[in-house]
């Protein structure tokens, strides 16, 4: 069997004497489509900063197709092809949205092909009318949206999106959610997202983070309906 | 229009201002005010100089000066040694070049803080003032050329054209390199930032994480800035040097604190701004010289108090922001298309 596109093997990360991430490993492969769930502080976003070198681990690795990748510079990580969507949406603020999009696509493809990549994610996301707009004047909802045109425009192997449809409207959420399945055709996905009616929608396989740790992954159905699960979004001590 | 075109017309203009300059000034100026008004090129181009690393690369260098000074110096010293000031160029260029480069190294790689950055860069600029000045006496010499401490090199070289040292530049052809080598820099400057390298080094600017969860490499880009912001200054040093003489207050913090004034004034981000603000105060300072019982620096403080207090954002930014109000339809983007399906 050849190695998963991405693995980690006992990550940990710690901050003095917080362990926001606590010995995890898991594991995805080629073109899969895996949600990350886990209540706030679980240490979803903090496993991410791992993963894409804003954070070196303090233990453990990080293989990407079977190499061993941990602590490298997040350009060297973005370079493998790991895209990454952060929680706070990160932006050109002062720059035009469609600018930001092409500079995405322009580090891998020349000046047009990157023109024409970043029309393409711009209209799939339907904010093609902002694109002229300068990314800080966006609302929440469309730094979102911007920031997924951006991160997907160069086409990473690996997408990571940390909550994509917070601060959007319900259209703007399906529109998402038909994007991550369009994305997921030819690229692994991982989403983190706190809205249970959008896991039922997109997803297979789910991990459940809790206090730094997988607590269990299983398939949608399995998980959300796992009493376990119920009690850590519920604020109550997981057995 | 484009921002290819944009810059296209920017540069078109400023080269129809610098053949003006070059046709006009030298016959209408008296020998004295062309004089100055090359040092004030010389000191325009060190304010594009820092408008380019702190604008394009959002460097914040408090110490421009010291690439001025290692240019100007290393230009008097290779001049006076090699009996040839074009063969002095080449090597004054090298010598600020690799200082910026060499700074910029140990400040991005160490991961340096922005603060600490305008600390460092100053500070350095400030050590060489201290070094230079300590050069007086006999041991300081680099080869036939005398340091000479507080006193400078008085006989640096003047240009010469190249392969011909019996024949220096006149005072007006200098001032044509002058102005030359402020339009060819303005001009690589606004080139430079349609390359990709440049519009990811304002990228960088706007939001370093963000270019680097791209793939793009932060430290890389914000060397190149740095040092071709050092390689100008080192340019404008040697201008410089050509119309006064190197001496120890090119490092000083008066010169340091003027140029980050220009750019504050002028406008971080700017370009025009900068250069426009550096001309405008120093006309203003040695006008105010000349009223007596009047303190130049007094009025440049003042100067420098009312633009933070007024526009904070400097002068060219507002004044685009004013003609843009009066014609809005220029800046505002078209309403709604309707998004093209996919
Ligand atoms: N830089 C840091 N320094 C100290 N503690 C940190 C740091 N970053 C994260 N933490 C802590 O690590 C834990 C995990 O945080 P993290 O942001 O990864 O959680 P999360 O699962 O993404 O939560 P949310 O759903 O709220 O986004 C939290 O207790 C947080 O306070
Ligand atoms: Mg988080």
């Amino acid at each position: 069997m050849s190695a998963p596109l991405l693995a980690t093997e006992g990550l940990t990360m710690r901050f003095g004497g917080v362990v926001a991430v606590d010995g995890v490993s898991v594991s995805v492969e080629e073109g899969e489509l895996r949600c990350l769930i886990g209540p706030n502080g679980a240490g979803k976003s903090t496993f991410f900063r791992c993963l894409t070198g804003q954070y070196r681990p303090t233990s453990g690795r990080v293989l990407w197709r079977g190499r061993d990748v941990t602590g490298q510079d997040p350009f060297r990580l973005a370079r493998l092809g790991i895209g990454i969507k952060t929680q706070v949406p990160a932006l050109f603020d002062g720059l035009p949205v469609v600018e930001g999009v092409r500079l995405a696509a322009r580090r891998l493809h020349g000046e047009r092909e990157s023109r024409r990549l970043a029309d393409a994610a711009l209209g799939r996301l339907g904010i093609a009318h902002l694109a002229d707009r300068p990314a800080g004047l966006l609302a929440h909802g469309q730094r979102q949206l911007a920031e997924l045109a951006t991160v997907v425009a160069p086409r990473p192997d690996l997408v990571i999106l940390d909550e994509p449809t917070a601060g959007m409207g319900t259209e703007e959420t399906a529109r998402t959610a038909g994007l991550i399945r369009e994305l997921n055709r030819d690229h692994a996905v991982i989403v983190v997202e706190h809205d249970m009616q959008f896991i039922r929608a997109i997803a297979r396989t789910v991990t459940v983070f809790h206090q730094g740790r997988v607590l269990m992954q299983d398939s949608a159905d399995r998980v959300l309906s796992d009493p376990r699960v119920r009690d850590v979004y519920l604020g109550r001590a997981a057995a | 229009m484009t921002d290819a075109g944009r810059a296209g017309l920017h540069i078109a203009v400023a080269a129809a201002l610098a053949v003006a300059a070059v046709l006009v000034l030298p016959g209408a100026l008296e020998l004295f005010a062309l004089i100055n008004a090359t040092v004030w090129a010389a000191m325009a181009l060190l304010a594009l100089s820092l408008a380019f690393a702190w604008g394009a690369g959002g460097i914040l260098c408090f110490g421009q000066t010291a690439f001025f000074g290692l240019g100007g110096y290393a230009y008097a010293v290779a001049g006076i040694n090699f009996g040839d000031g074009a063969l002095a160029v080449l090597p004054a260029l090298t010598v600020a070049t690799l200082a910026a480069a060499a700074l910029g190294w140990v400040m991005f790689y160490g991961r340096v803080g922005d603060v600490y950055m305008g600390v460092i860069t100053l500070t350095v600029t400030l050590i060489l003032f201290k070094f230079a000045n300590s050069t007086a006496g006999e041991q300081w010499r680099i080869g036939a050329a005398a340091l000479g401490g507080f006193n400078g090199i008085p006989q640096t070289p003047p240009l010469n054209w190249p392969g011909d040292p019996a024949n220096p530049l006149t005072p007006e052809q200098v001032f044509v390199v002058a102005v030359l080598c402020l339009f060819g820099c303005y001009a690589a400057v606004k080139l430079v930032l349609l390359t990709r390298f440049g519009r990811v080094a304002v990228a960088i600017k706007e939001n370093e994480l963000r270019a680097e969860l791209l793939g793009y490499d932060v430290r890389a880009h914000r060397l190149g800035v740095f040092t071709i912001g050092g390689a100008m200054a080192g340019l404008a040093g040697v201008v410089f040097a050509n119309c006064v003489f190197v001496s120890p207050s090119m490092f000083s913090l008066a010169y340091a604190g003027q140029v980050v004034i220009w750019v504050l004034v002028g406008g971080v981000g700017t370009y025009v701004g900068p250069m426009a603000a550096c001309v405008a105060l120093q006309a203003l300072a040695s006008w105010a010289g000349t009223v007596p019982g009047f303190d130049p620096n007094l009025l440049l403080g003042g100067v420098l108090l009312a633009a933070v207090l007024a526009v904070p954002r400097g002068l060219l930014p507002t004044a685009q922001d004013l003609l843009g109000r009066l014609r809005p339809s220029r800046r505002r983007p078209a309403e709604p298309k309707i998004a093209p399906a996919e």
